[in-house]
C-alpha cells in the first residue's frame, strides 16, 4: 500500500519516462531515483512505511489486544503513561483508559482502522473516478458535459458536508464511511483524469490505436490510462491522507465507525471527555499518530508531485 | 452578459431543485421513516393510521410535491426533540453560526495575507521558510484535534480562556450577538482560532503564489524603474493584481467555514447550527436533518452564484472563456 512505485517497466509511460536522463531501466527508476534527491520525502517515506507495518503487525507489537476484554484489568484504568501495570510484567507506554486498555496498543489497532478505511476508499474512487473522466474525456459530447456537471456540482459542495448527508442518510458503519468516502472522492480523481486525458488523446498515439481499430476499453485502459498515471498518483496520495483526516473527523463527531472498531479518530473522541479533567493523554497521543501519519503522507504527495512535474520545482 | 446571468440563476435553481430530491430521497428511501417514526411497539392498525395521516401511502412523486410545496412556504415540519418548526430551529441557531464563521474569515485574512506578502516578497528567508512549512501543517492537522489542543492549553492548563459556550452575548437587531461584550471575545477566541486555522494556511499560500507571479512581471520593473518607493510599488500594484483570487477564495470558503463549524461547533459547546445538526443526526430528529440540508444547500448555491458573479464583473478574461467547453 505504500505508494512506493513497484512496477514493472511500462514502455509506454511516455510523458514520464524515456532514456533522456540516461536511465535505460524504465521510467520508474528514475522516478525513483529522483524522489530519493529529497532528504524530507525520504524521512516521510520511512516514518510512513514503519507506520504502515506498526499498524499490519499490531497483535504482534502490543503488549495487549486492547479489545479482548479478558486481557484488560479494570484495576490499571487511568494510569499515567509510563505507569507499570498492576500484575507486573509491562508498562503502559502511553497510559490507560477507563478501562485499564493500553493506549499504545488501542492505537495501534485504531491505526489499521484508520488506514485500511483510508487506503480502501481512496483505491476504490480511484477505479471509478478515474474511469468516468478518462471515459468522459475518450467520448466527449453530451455525456462528457453531463458527467463533469456532477463533478462540477459535487465539488462546489465542501466534502464534510456530503459526508455528513451520506450519513445522515445511511447511518453509522465501518461500510458506510467507506461509502461516503468513495462518493466524496470520486469527483476530484475524476477531474484531474479527463483534464490529463483531454491533452493526451490528441496525442499521435491515441490517434493511431483509432484508427487501427481498437476497441474502445482497451485504447482507455491500455493506452490513455497508463499515461495519465503520474497526476493521479500525486492525487491518490494526497487523497489518502484526506480521506484519514475526514474519516477520523466524522468518527469523532459520532458519525464515522462504531465503538466496536475504533479507529484513530473514536480514540480521541473518547478521550475528549476526559481532557477537561486532565487526562490529557488519551485524546493526545491517538492524535500525534494521525498527525504523524497524514503529515507523511502529505510529504510524500508533495515530493511525488515534483518529480512527476519538473516544472513546478522551486 | 444579462443571459449568462439568467442562464447562471436557471442553473442555480436546478441545482436547489436536484438537491432536494436527493435530499428527499435519501431520507424516504434508504432510511424508512416509518420505523422512526413510529413507536416499535405500536399495533398494525396505528402503523396504517399514522402511514396514512402522514401520507407515506402516497406514491413517491406525489409525496415529493406535498413536500416541496410545503417547504417552499416555510413549513419544514416540527422538531420532534423542541416540539418547533424545524427551520425557525435552525434560524435561531444561525446567528450564532455566521458570527463564529465571519470572525473566522477575519482571522484567516487579517493574519494569512501579511504572512503570504512576506513569504513571496522574501521567499528565501529562513523566516519564510519556517512559514511555509508551518502552513503545511496546517493543511495537515486535523481541526477538530487542534481544537482539543486549544482547549488543553489554553483552557485546561493555562486557564486563560472558557473551554465552551458562548458566554455572555448583548442584543442587537433583536438578536444575541457574543462580539459585543468582552466576555463573548473570550468565549470567541479559541472556536474561531481553530476554525480559521486551515484557511489561515490556504490564504498564506496563495498570496505567496499570487506575489511571485507578479514580481517578475514588467509593470512592477517598470514601477521600480520609476522610482517609486517599495511600499508603494507593494500596496499599489502588487496588491490589487493578486486580490482578484484571493477575494473569490474568500467567498468560496466562507461556505466552506460554515461547512466544517460543524466540527468546531461541536468541540468547543458553541449553540450554532452545526452543532444543531450532529446533535440531531445522533437523535435522529428528522425535519432539523431535512431542514439543515436543505437550507445549507441553498445557502451554498447563492455563495456559488455570488462568487461567480462577482468574479465575472472583476476579470472580464472569465466572461470570454465562457464561451468554451464546460470546464
Amino acid at each position: 500500500m505504500t505508494p512506493v512505485p513497484d512496477q514493472p517497466p511500462t514502455p509506454t509511460a511516455g510523458p514520464i519516462g524515456g532514456p533522456i536522463g540516461g536511465a535505460t531501466r524504465g521510467p520508474w527508476v528514475r522516478v525513483a531515483r529522483d524522489f530519493a534527491r529529497s532528504p524530507l520525502a525520504m524521512t516521510a517515506l520511512v516514518v510512513l512505511a514503519l507506520v504502515v507495518l506498526a499498524a499490519v503487525f499490531a497483535p504482534l507489537l502490543t503488549p495487549q489486544n486492547p479489545y479482548d476484554l479478558m486481557q484488560l484489568d479494570i484495576m490499571d484504568g487511568m494510569l499515567e503513561p509510563g505507569s507499570p501495570s498492576a500484575a507486573g510484567g509491562y508498562t503502559y507506554l502511553l497510559g490507560t483508559d477507563d478501562q485499564g486498555r493500553d493506549l499504545f496498543s488501542a492505537i495501534l489497532y485504531g491505526l489499521r482502522i484508520s488506514l485500511s478505511v483510508g487506503v480502501v476508499s481512496a483505491l476504490v474512487a480511484a477505479l471509478v473516478g478515474a474511469s468516468l473522466g478518462l471515459f468522459a474525456a475518450y467520448v466527449g459530447g453530451r455525456t462528457e458535459t453531463a458527467i463533469m456537471r456532477i463533478v462540477d456540482l459535487q465539488l462546489s459542495f465542501p466534502s464534510i458536508l456530503v459526508a455528513l448527508m451520506i450519513l445522515a442518510f445511511l447511518g453509522k458503519g465501518v461500510q458506510n464511511v467507506v461509502l461516503a468516502l468513495i462518493i466524496v472522492e470520486w469527483a476530484s480523481y475524476a477531474r484531474t483524469a479527463r483534464g490529463t486525458a483531454l491533452v493526451e488523446s490528441r496525442r499521435e498515439y491515441i490517434q493511431a490505436a483509432d484508427c487501427l481499430g481498437v476497441p474502445m476499453r482497451r485504447i482507455i485502459f491500455r493506452h490513455l490510462l497508463p499515461n495519465c498515471l503520474p497526476p493521479l498518483i500525486v492525487m491518490g496520495t494526497i487523497q489518502v491522507g484526506r480521506a484519514i483526516s475526514l474519516e477520523a473527523t466524522l468518527s469523532f463527531l459520532g458519525l464515522g465507525v462504531p465503538v466496536t472498531e475504533p479507529s484513530l479518530g473514536l480514540l480521541i473522541s473518547n478521550g475528549y471527555q476526559y481532557l477537561l479533567s486532565g487526562q490529557y493523554w488519551l485524546s493526545f497521543y491517538p492524535g500525534i499518530a494521525l498527525l504523524v501519519t497524514i503529515v507523511a503522507i502529505n510529504l510524500v504527495g508533495d515530493q511525488f508531485r515534483d518529480v512527476f512535474n519538473p516544472k513546478g520545482r522551486g | 452578459m444579462i443571459l449568462w446571468l439568467l442562464k447562471r440563476l436557471l442553473q442555480a435553481v436546478l441545482v436547489m431543485v436536484a438537491m432536494s430530491i436527493i435530499v428527499f430521497v435519501g431520507l424516504n428511501v434508504i432510511g424508512n421513516p416509518v420505523d422512526i417514526l413510529i413507536s416499535p411497539d405500536a399495533d398494525q392498525a396505528e402503523r396504517l393510521r399514522v402511514i396514512a395521516e402522514l401520507g407515506l401511502d402516497q406514491p413517491l412523486v406525489w409525496q415529493y410535491v406535498e413536500f416541496l410545496k410545503a417547504a417552499l412556504q416555510g413549513d419544514l415540519g416540527n422538531s420532534y426533540v423542541f416540539n418547533q418548526p424545524a427551520l425557525q430551529v435552525i434560524l435561531q441557531r444561525m446567528p450564532a453560526t455566521l458570527e463564529l464563521a465571519v470572525i473566522a474569515v477575519g482571522f484567516a485574512t487579517l493574519v494569512g495575507l501579511p504572512l503570504g506578502l512576506y513569504a513571496g516578497l522574501r521567499s528565501q528567508s529562513w523566516l519564510a521558510k519556517f512559514l511555509m512549512a508551518g502552513s503545511i501543517l496546517g493543511f495537515s492537522l486535523p481541526t477538530f484535534w487542534i481544537g482539543l489542543m486549544l482547549i488543553m492549553v489554553f483552557a485546561v492548563q493555562l486557564g486563560w480562556l472558557p473551554s465552551g459556550g458562548r458566554g455572555e452575548t448583548a442584543s442587537l437587531f433583536g438578536l444575541q450577538w457574543s462580539f459585543l461584550t468582552a466576555d463573548g471575545w473570550r468565549h470567541l477566541l479559541l472556536p474561531a482560532l481553530n476554525l480559521s486555522l486551515f484557511k489561515m494556511a490556504l490564504i498564506m499560500r496563495l498570496t505567496r503564489a499570487g506575489v511571485r507571479e507578479v514580481l517578475p512581471q514588467d509593470y512592477i520593473r517598470y514601477a521600480r524603474a520609476r522610482g517609486l518607493t517599495e511600499q508603494r510599488v507593494i500596496s499599489l500594484h502588487v496588491l490589487k493584481n493578486i486580490m482578484i483570487p484571493i477575494v473569490t477564495v474568500i467567498g468560496i470558503e466562507f461556505g466552506s467555514v460554515i461547512a466544517f463549524s460543524v466540527v468546531t461547533e461541536t468541540i468547543f459547546a458553541w449553540p450554532g447550527m452545526g452543532k444543531l445538526i450532529i446533535d440531531s443526526i445522533n437523535v435522529l430528529d428528522r425535519p432539523i436533518i431535512v431542514a439543515y440540508l436543505l437550507l445549507i444547500v441553498v445557502v451554498f448555491v447563492w455563495i456559488n452564484f455570488a462568487v461567480d458573479v462577482v468574479y465575472t464583473l472583476l476579470d472580464p478574461r472569465v466572461r470570454l472563456g465562457q464561451k468554451g467547453s464546460a470546464r
